[in-house]
């Protein structure tokens, strides 16, 4: 089944575009945490995707991508009409939502999109919600608006203090709960940011889930190219997870795979970009 | 006039022609080469066409093979094939992979005293001959019966009930999780030894039938089997044994360690051969440790070497005729230049800032025979010894994928996570509901997964047509 892009727009210069995807389906089935894995063409690579939204009623769901690599970059040529040739889905176990009492969700950079749909979710299960999201610079923030639609509390940091607390995201975690406490901590974001989160969390003993984003191909458990070590055993990401308990995950492990194809994913993106410059630097 | 008198035993089968072991190493074209319209005739002109056909009774799907021969023979080859595809909807498929030597051909009368008729090369050329020269026409099909049977899987057992269903005019959609339909066939078995463009004509035949093939749909998640339900009249769960099994030890998580299922994934349906050209890439490096003695494993220490690795080991922890690899197979790897390292197994991989450096071995001793009838290997204590090498495969068998099973209530499962299906008609403990192929034996042979799709078929059939 191949999927039309409905609408896409870039929000946050140059690199992050939202795209919202028709999937009918999916969209029914997807519950917040899950994840679709995409193929743009018949020579493209399969990469999962988080779920930045999910609306059954118009039976689409949203994907925030950063321009990054060979795939993401050819996807940011992508317009509204165009159609991506696989789209599978939803993949991965639904994170677990519950009430809990306080909930705080750490975000990092883009990784804040995937947190809008678990946010309104542990929202509507009674749920006080607070959100701490970073990123470098004021300028590469995203989702702070609809962060604070669903939210009780938005706590924004930035490194270089061009909004709101200067500093990184832990720093303003560590706060949050040396004054309040918290029931449950969530994670999205770079795999190097989770793990200072779950650093963070560990004297407090609070509960500290994150989602994981590894390699995977077929995101149904049948390659084990996305296994990761949690509480002394090997976990498929795909089909056992993302989620899992942060405080049980061997992150240098976790960090060491996501460098398997570093040379590779250089070389195809390199290849690319040579062969079309013209659409990279027209970026929309 | 039929010929009275009794045939000239030809001893031996006409060798096929290959591909050269050095040739060959370095390429991804198919290894066997096929008989040309001459050798086959030779081939054929050696079975005698026997009255009691033992070797059918050796075929999982009953291919009528004195009959398909006999065709041969008189040079019809468009009524060989005709013959063949009564009820084989794979021949050039099961002609390149099946195991021949412990089904049809086990039991050629020949075999007896001498090599028996290759009936596996003729029932790939008569496949192949009609891909190049004949009409691939479809059977002829009934009028609609007005069922709608949901196939989950798109393997060799899914295709084969798909087609069974369809020819008695059921309409069938089928449900693939990956985005190409083949199971096995597609992301699994090597290009070398089976040409993915075979597979895609050989589907094309189910889709000229009217089976419809759904793609991305990864059923347990998109759709249940208890939803499906609600839309067609029968379902039939065929997804085989898709969960890699690792040994749990030290250092199988370091970069470099594939399992065989991810690393014929990205090689076969992802085609990282084809790297940069096509985006998904594959590390192989100079040397290359393969674990395992079956098919997996040699097809995936073949395609280790075809990717450029200078030294392919392979590690087996039985000896030689416990190699639960096709003789073929373990023929054409040895002529490559894959290095056997027989009654070792693997204790350890050692790496290095998270890359595999080597992986230490211990060689084993092999006991008398258990209830199996296999030896079981001891551990040789002070034996250890290690091989350096930049990447090690994983090929020690795979277990039952959890997906449908999980989210399917109320379905029996065996021990070992199996869906617990009757034998002979695929019956699961839900009404409505079959299975069939690795989802309930664990990995066995295409052959195999095609005679149960036959055999739900049939009871699907029987089911919708209301007998009991």
């Amino acid at each position: 089944m191949s999927a039309k892009i409905i609408e896409k727009k870039l929000i946050r210069p140059p690199d992050v575009f939202y795209y919202k995807v028709s999937a009918p389906l999916i969209s029914k089935k997807a519950r917040p945490g899950q994840f679709v894995i995409i193929r743009l063409n018949e020579k493209g690579e399969r990469i999962p995707l988080s779920l930045a939204d999910i609306n059954p009623e118009e039976g689409t769901i949203s994907l925030i991508v950063m321009a990054i690599g060979k795939t993401t970059s050819e996807m940011a040529t992508m317009k509204a009409g165009d159609e991506i040739l696989d789209l599978c889905g939803p993949l991965g176990q639904p994170t677990h939502i519950e009430k809990t009492g306080k909930v705080v969700l750490v975000g990092g950079g883009f990784g804040v999109a995937p947190l809008y749909p678990i946010a309104k979710a542990f929202k509507a299960a009674g749920n006080e919600v607070v959100t701490v999201m970073g990123a470098r610079s004021r300028d590469l923030l995203v989702y702070e608006k609809e962060m604070n639609a669903v939210c009780d509390r938005v706590v924004v940091t930035t490194d270089d203090g061009s909004r709101g607390i200067k500093g990184p995201v832990t720093a303003a975690l560590e706060q949050e709960l040396s004054k309040g406490g918290a029931d449950l901590v969530m994670a999205v974001g770079p795999a190097i940011m989770m793990k200072f989160v779950c650093r963070t969390t560990e004297p407090f003993k609070v509960k500290t889930i994150v989602s994981l984003n590894t390699i995977m191909i077929d995101g149904t458990g049948m390659c084990g190219g996305c296994r990761v070590r949690v509480g002394g055993e090997t976990k498929f990401a795909c089909a056992d997870g993302p989620d899992f308990d942060g405080h049980l995950v061997d992150w240098d492990m976790l960090l060491g795979r996501q460098k398997m194809y570093v040379a590779q994913e250089k070389e195809s993106f390199e290849a690319w970009k040579k062969r079309h410059a013209h659409a990279v630097s027209e970026g929309e | 006039m039929e010929e009275k008198k009794k045939p000239k035993i030809i001893p031996a089968k006409t060798p096929v022609p290959e591909q050269a072991p050095l040739a060959r190493r370095s390429n991804f074209k198919e290894v066997s080469l096929g008989y040309t319209k001459e050798l086959a005739l030779e081939e054929a002109s050696r079975c005698f066409g026997c009255k009691n056909r033992p070797c059918v009774g050796g075929c999982p799907v009953g291919v009528p093979i004195p009959e398909f021969i006999a065709f041969l023979k008189a040079g019809e080859f468009q009524k060989a094939i005709n013959k063949i595809k009564e009820t084989n909807l794979l021949p050039a498929v099961c002609g390149r992979v099946c195991p021949q030597e412990n089904q049809c051909e086990k039991f050629c009368t020949l075999a007896k005293k001498h090599e028996a008729v290759a009936i596996g090369r003729l029932e790939r050329f008569a496949a192949d001959w009609e891909r190049e020269n004949g009409k691939g026409g479809t059977p002829p099909l009934p009028p609609p019966t007005g069922k709608k049977v949901a196939v989950v899987g798109s393997g060799p057992a899914g295709l084969t009930c798909a087609y069974d269903l369809a020819k008695q005019g059921h309409k069938v959609f089928i449900f693939e999780a990956l985005h190409a339909p083949g199971g096995v066939l597609f992301y699994g078995i090597p290009e070398f030894r089976l040409p993915k463009d075979i597979v895609r004509r050989e589907i094309e035949s189910l889709r000229k039938m009217g089976v419809e093939i759904v793609t991305n749909a990864v059923i347990g998640k998109l759709i249940t089997v208890d939803e499906l339900l609600d839309d067609y009249d029968a379902v039939f769960i065929s997804t085989g044994a898709g969960l890699p099994k690792f040994m749990n030890i030290e250092g199988e998580n370091l970069n470099g360690v594939y399992s065989a299922n991810e690393f014929l994934t990205r090689v076969n349906l992802m085609r990282a051969y084809q790297f940069p050209e096509y985006d998904t890439p594959i590390r192989v490096g100079e040397r290359v440790a393969v674990v395992g003695g079956g098919n997996v494993a040699m097809d995936a220490a073949r395609n280790a070497l075809r990717l450029g690795a200078r030294e392919v080991t392979l590690v087996y922890r039985r000896s030689e005729v416990e190699l639960p690899a096709r003789k073929e197979e373990v023929h054409h790897a040895r002529e490559e230049g894959v290095r056997f390292e027989l009654c070792v197994n693997p204790a350890r991989i050692i790496g290095g800032n998270g890359w595999v450096e080597a992986i230490e071995c211990v060689r084993m001793d092999l006991c008398e025979a258990d209830e199996s009838g296999r030896r079981s290997p001891k551990p040789i204590t002070g034996s250890e010894f290690q091989i350096p090498v930049d990447t090690v495969i994983m090929a020690i068998g795979t277990g039952a994928n959890p997906l449908v099973p999980q989210n399917t209530k109320g379905l029996a499962l065996t021990k070992r996570g199996y869906i617990a299906a009757d034998e002979e008609t695929g019956k699961t403990s839900r009404e409505g509901i079959y299975a069939g192929g690795d989802i309930v034996t664990g990995s066995a042979t295409v052959i195999s997964a095609m005679g149960a799709g036959r055999r739900a078929a049939r009871a699907i059939h029987k089911y919708l047509s209301g007998e009991k």
